[in-house]
């Protein structure tokens, strides 16, 4: 497909401004004029349409294909969220408005969301209360590493290192590192659980928090996390729960009530808004009684007569950590998914995607290895290393799977296990689905001792081949001309 | 797998040229062939002082990013300036031309605490079960 700017011809339009009806002014002073026009394509509406038309026909998406990346990149979103967020109600408040004189009257609405969205994610995790305001997962990290350094700076402490195990997601250290911590990282042990033996020998008083993924990058739930949880409460660290996995936990268990004390949720995960292309993201944080004082503001209040209000009078704050109260949109349609769900469906959807997730395991078992071959969670985590054996990769894998319209899994991830596919489908995906992409799975599978090469030269029937990604990646072109 | 009898090796797959007081540094042809692809080598900068197994490079590939740990304590005095243009040298040629920096070693004998050709080989076996 070519590019929007080969279609250019000179002085072609697509429009032409009106004459002004108001008298010309004199316009800007010269310096901040332009000297030449901007290199934009000329080209006709109908250039347009057809050129976007075409773009967006090649697009995948999980409204068009299954998509096992799961929740780990973005559930399918429900249209009726959408619909919510377009409600005039909550398009047309200016974010300015509570904060103007007799203003928070008129956003009740919109204060009220964030207020009960906050008390519902409470409510799921066991949290006491959740700041709204992160604009991303790792926004929400490293809110969170600045609460626990807010929390040990009041009780007189300045702890130094934060403990992550080695399936962490790359998020956990970096954000412990650019909040002023040292990274200290425990194996997996052979059980595919952090290693509890090298656990203990590095957790001191001088360890601020232990950060985990919760059930694990593996898709493994910690049988032992209560235990990792006193321990570290033992010598006064806090415990921080990334919450990229929650999807598995909905209902089932709280990790509030396990002893985390700082808790990230991705609400495009867990909670189905769009995220990546489709729209920015949103990571709410949630604490522990003891570390509310110093959650960011604004805070959002309930007022006796029953109004809601913002509260910026709090004096232990960690402070601002961005513009008014997050990414509103998105915690609106995490709030109707929620309401809508209810307690019951979202215990159902939980329930559904662990099935999901132990169906392909148990299914594809056979066929590939499964380093920690146990009951998984809402993902399961094969490794392509007998296929590898002939010359077929994870990465081989995943593009021989876009020729038979499957997105990819995710590939080599955790990077504790080699040759990673990790296999999330979600709650949404139906058995038949289900069944296709695993028909395909075993197809590779035999493909791979059979014909390898079939398997390595794929993709074959997209609009571009395999592409050389050492090159793009060694050589990065990234303009037009 | 190709495992040089000269080298000394750490359980993060670097190596270790030892030269008289100095020593050669690189990852290792199995750590080159996991990682796929090397397309940056982070190095430090000449002068550096390093300890034994902390941070000292990064390499990069399509597949991954990772970290690389010195194999032995004292200062960086040379760079592999070719790899910023050809990273691909790590694949080609991960104990020769991919090498990452030389270095002064301060303290000798803690070679005692690498591995060298016959167990680092046992060690990959032990990885690869």
């Amino acid at each position: 497909m070519k590019l929007i700017f080969e279609k250019h011809k000179e002085g072609r339009r697509g429009f032409t401004q009106a004459k002004p009806d108001v008298p010309e002014t004199k316009g800007l002073d010269g310096k901040y004029m332009r000297k030449s026009a901007p290199r934009l394509a000329s080209v006709s509406e109908l250039d347009v349409i057809r050129h976007y038309s075409g773009l967006s026909r090649l697009n995948y998406s999980v409204d068009t294909n299954f998509y096992p990346l799961g929740s780990c990149t973005m559930k399918y979103n429900p249209k009726f969220t959408e619909r919510i967020a377009s409600l005039e109600g909550f398009t047309d408040v200016h974010p300015l408005l509570p904060q103007l004189s007799g203003g928070g009257m008129l956003a009740q609405g919109s204060l009220e969301v964030l207020y009960e969205a906050e008390r519902l994610l409470s409510e799921i995790t066991g949290m006491s209360a959740f700041t709204m305001q992160p604009l991303a997962g790792a926004h929400g990290e490293l809110t969170g590493a600045m609460l626990i350094a807010a929390y040990h700076k009041a009780n007189g402490a300045r702890r130094k290192y934060v403990i992550v195990p080695d399936s962490s997601h790359g998020t956990n250290p970096a954000s412990a590192a650019i909040a002023g911590y040292e990274v200290i990282v425990i194996k997996t042990g052979p059980d595919g659980y952090m290693d509890l033996e090298e656990y203990k020998k590095k957790l001191n008083k001088d360890v601020a928090a232990v950060m985990l993924t919760c059930p694990d990058t593996l898709g493994l739930f910690n049988p032992r996390i209560k235990e990792i949880a006193d321990m570290a409460h033992g010598v006064g660290a806090l415990m921080y729960y990334d919450g990229a996995n929650l999807n598995a936990m909905l209902g089932k268990c709280r990790p509030g009530d396990i002893g985390f004390d700082v808790i990230h949720i991705n609400l495009h995960k867990t909670f189905a808004t769009p995220h990546g292309g489709g729209g920015p993201g949103s990571g709410p944080v949630g604490v522990g009684e003891k570390l509310i004082e110093f959650l960011p503001i604004s805070r959002v209040i309930r007022r006796s007569d029953g109004t809601f209000a913002l509260d910026y009078h709090c004096h232990k704050t960690i402070g601002y950590i961005a513009p008014f109260y997050g990414n509103f949109g998105v915690i609106l349609k995490a709030y109707a998914y929620m309401l809508c769900l209810g307690r019951e469906g979202l215990v159902e959807a939980a329930e559904a995607a662990v099935l999901g997730a132990n169906y392909c395991r148990a299914r594809l078992k056979a066929y590939y290895d499964l380093p920690f071959d146990k009951i998984c969670m809402h993902e399961c985590v094969f490794s392509a290393s007998r296929q590898a054996k002939h010359g077929v990769h994870a990465i081989d894998i995943a593009k021989y799977l876009i020729d038979k319209g499957f997105h990819p899994p995710t590939v080599y991830f955790p990077m504790i296990v080699k040759e990673a596919l990790m296999i999330e489908p979600t709650e949404t995906e139906s058995k038949e689905t289900l069944d296709e992409f695993i028909e395909v799975m075993i197809e590779i599978a035999r493909l791979a001792e059979e014909n390898p090469s079939l398997v390595t030269q794929a993709p074959i029937h997209m609009p571009v081949k395999r592409l050389d990604e050492t090159k793009a990646a060694r050589e990065p072109n990234l303009r037009f001309r | 797998m190709n495992i040089p009898k000269d080298l000394f090796y750490t359980k993060d797959h670097e190596w270790a040229r030892l030269e008289g007081k100095k020593a050669y540094v690189g990852i290792t042809d199995y750590a080159q062939g996991a990682l796929g692809d090397i397309t940056f080598a982070g190095l430090p900068k000449n002068g550096d002082a390093v300890k034994q197994s902390d941070l000292c490079a990064t390499v990069e590939s399509v597949k991954a990013a990772s970290d690389v740990y010195a194999p032995l304590s004292g200062r960086v005095v040379s760079l592999n300036e070719k790899l910023a243009a050809h990273p691909e040298l790590v694949n080609k040629s991960p104990y020769e031309e991919g090498y990452f920096f030389v270095m002064d070693v301060s303290d000798e004998s803690e070679k005692t605490k690498l591995m060298d050709a016959a167990s680092y080989g046992k060690y990959l076996e032990g990885i690869a079960k």
